[in-house]
């Protein structure tokens, strides 16, 4: 039973990683926590449903299981497409409201704004599709039994994924321009300006970079769990923990974050009651908080 | 005609009771740059601390001391102000937005607690039949609701009249100084920490107090009666009226109350019955665009912060 949680803790919790690598970004780069941030993860859940519906209205066979998993190429495209379609309602959301807030405006009015832009999507999204919950195919799966445990081989996809993309970021992150320009905006703004680093730029990939995250945890959420309008903001506490435990702004801290939260919210039913379940991160927070705020991989200040 | 006055009476009491938390919110953020994203948590704590010591005694269930209303409000604010001092000794010593996460954070854990508790909270059915102070004395629904009204003009004045001095006094006048410019009043001394700490604690404290006010009047208390909603509209309230300015609190208050309610009673005339939840969300977003609109487009709401300058500065 013990190996179990601790399975279905590293799968939740490799999901969270993905959503918490954007959140850290923007809590880093753009300077302010963005509660709206897992609203982008029901955002790109529910838009690759919307593409799959297309792809299956075009060509049925496009749903088709590949192998042993429950979805098709239909979902593999509808997810590339679902992670363009967020990344484009990110930029949007910053030129409509965050660009104008930003310098003028207290900073803590940024966080503020997010709280309304959250609430925003999350109620556009549940007028459009009803609180009733979605799912992406309705292929009944086999488990696989690895050692003491069965996962699913969705499950199995979704922690190959996840380890695929953190790779790919990191190279991004070390080996490209781009990358090093992101890194030294997060380490002073004024300098990299100065040093001729195209500021506005690196602040649009840092959302695209956040927003394609966040669509493809949404899209690996849903296909694991399944998609409701509060998908995102039974998150918000999740991601936040995440990030903050891996020490803001931390890439690598904030997978490893996301792997301790899953961890410990599926451990935790063995020792409260499951109803508290989503209070774990929570006290993941004040305990960080309290004891050290630098989170596990940042460095004090 | 009575059927409007006795309306009028009840909105009023509802929406000055929102009005308090507006107020305990308005020393936090107005006053002090304090961002709590838990204000529900917080008048939940209070409300369910007021059910348990005012409310009647139960066998599966703990409290209900019978204990007289008054008590029971000064429990509210006791248990919402301990409540906010645990965040607030965590988060604020450190970068403000954890402040916001925390607070998020105690009020989805206080919601837990009000549902899974069930020995302390009830559950989901709440605890019901807590006695409303202005039953005993008055006939009639009408002269009852008159009569909380009273009580809640009484509770709203006091807060609305101590905050007021509080404000103007040295202690608010160093918040505002830390507001504006915090190393500068901690290089004379202050102690920001300290000060945002009592701010906080106050300001949650009184947010207790319209929980406790709110559950007195309709006479039980439910994990359902403070959703995170509640805290977009306690915010949108502040943020309408005009932050850092009382008045502005209780005018936002009242005026979005308004709003809400004639918005809640077109969309249920407009959207069919069997979409009740969309018709929620479309109330939801009209609130969210409001509140985005303010902050991009008059950010000092409609009555906004006065202008303060030492009397001994001759203009």
């Amino acid at each position: 039973m013990f190996l179990q949680h601790v399975a279905d803790g590293i799968l939740s919790g490799a999901i969270i990683s993905l959503g918490a690598i954007g959140l850290t970004l923007t809590m880093r780069i753009l300077r302010f926590a963005n509660f709206a941030h897992s609203e982008l993860l029901t955002w790109g859940a529910y838009s690759a449903l919307v593409f799959v519906g297309f792809f299956m209205a075009m060509d049925e066979a496009l749903g088709g299981p590949i192998g042993p998993l429950s979805f098709g190429w239909a979902l593999v495209a509808a997810a590339v497409l679902a992670g363009g379609l967020t990344a484009a309602v990110a930029l949007l959301l910053d030129r409509v409201v965050f660009a104008r807030l930003r310098g003028h405006a207290g900073h803590m009015t940024l966080v503020f704004a997010s709280f309304g832009v959250a609430l925003l999507v999350r109620n556009v999204i549940l007028m459009g599709f009803g609180p009733d919950p979605f799912y992406y195919s309705n292929e009944l799966q086999i488990a696989v039994r690895v050692g003491a445990v069965r996962v699913m081989p969705d499950q199995i996809f979704v922690l190959g994924l996840t380890a695929v993309l953190v790779v790919l970021l990191h190279l991004f992150m070390t080996r490209s321009r781009t990358g090093v320009h992101m890194r030294a905006v997060a380490e002073n703004p004024s300098l990299a300006r100065t040093s001729g680093v195209d500021v506005d730029a690196i602040v649009r990939w840092t959302w695209v970079i956040g927003a394609t995250g966040a669509a493809v945890a949404g899209v690996l959420y849903g296909l694991t769990v399944q998609l409701r309008p509060e998908l995102g903001f039974s998150l918000i506490l999740p991601l936040f923990a995440a990030a903050i435990l891996g020490g803001t702004g931390s890439l690598y801290g904030a997978v490893i974050g996301g792997l301790v939260v899953g961890l410990s919210e599926n451990l935790s039913v063995m020792v409260i009651p499951s109803g508290y379940k989503p209070a774990v991160p929570f006290l993941l927070i004040l305990a960080i908080l309290y004891f050290r705020p630098q989170g596990l991989f940042g460095e004090p200040r | 005609m009575t059927g409007v006055f006795s309306y009028l009476v009840f909105f009023l009491v509802i929406a000055l009771i929102l009005g308090v938390a507006v107020l305990g919110l308005n020393l936090q953020w107005g006053f002090t740059g304090l961002f709590n994203a838990g204000v529900a948590g917080f008048m939940a704590v209070g409300g369910y601390a007021a059910a348990i010591l005012i409310g009647p005694s139960r066998d599966a269930v703990a409290g209900g001391f019978e204990l007289p209303f008054v008590v029971g409000l000064a429990g509210a604010m006791a248990a919402a102000g301990a409540a906010a001092a645990v965040v607030g000794v965590a988060t604020l010593r450190l970068r403000e937005e954890y402040l916001a996460v925390a607070t998020f954070g105690i009020a989805i854990s206080i919601q837990l607690v009000a549902l899974n508790w069930e020995y302390l909270t009830g559950g989901t059915l709440g605890l019901i039949g807590i006695p409303n102070p202005a039953a005993q004395l008055a006939d009639g629904p009408l002269a009852r609701n008159v009569l909380y009204l009273g009580i809640v003009l009484a509770a709203a004045g006091l807060a609305y009249a101590g905050l007021g001095r509080i404000v103007q006094s040295p202690w608010g006048r160093t918040l505002k100084a830390i507001r504006e410019d915090e190393t500068a009043a901690a290089s004379l001394g202050k102690n920001p920490v300290r000060l945002r700490l009592e701010a906080f604690v106050l300001g949650s404290a009184i947010m207790g107090l319209a929980g406790g006010l709110y559950v007195g009047f309709i006479g039980y208390v439910s994990p359902f009666d403070f959703q995170p909603i509640l805290t977009f509209q306690i915010w949108t309230m502040l943020i309408v009226g005009g932050s850092a300015n009382n008045r502005g609190a209780l005018l936002g208050a009242v005026l979005v109350w308004a709003i809400w309610t004639t918005s809640g009673f077109i969309v249920s005339k407009v959207v069919p019955p069997d979409l009740q939840a969309q018709s929620g969300a479309l109330q939801a977003v009209l609130i969210g665009l409001l509140l985005v609109a303010m902050l991009l487009f008059r950010p000092r709401g409609l009555i906004g912060e006065e202008e303060h300058v030492s009397r001994h500065v001759r203009p």
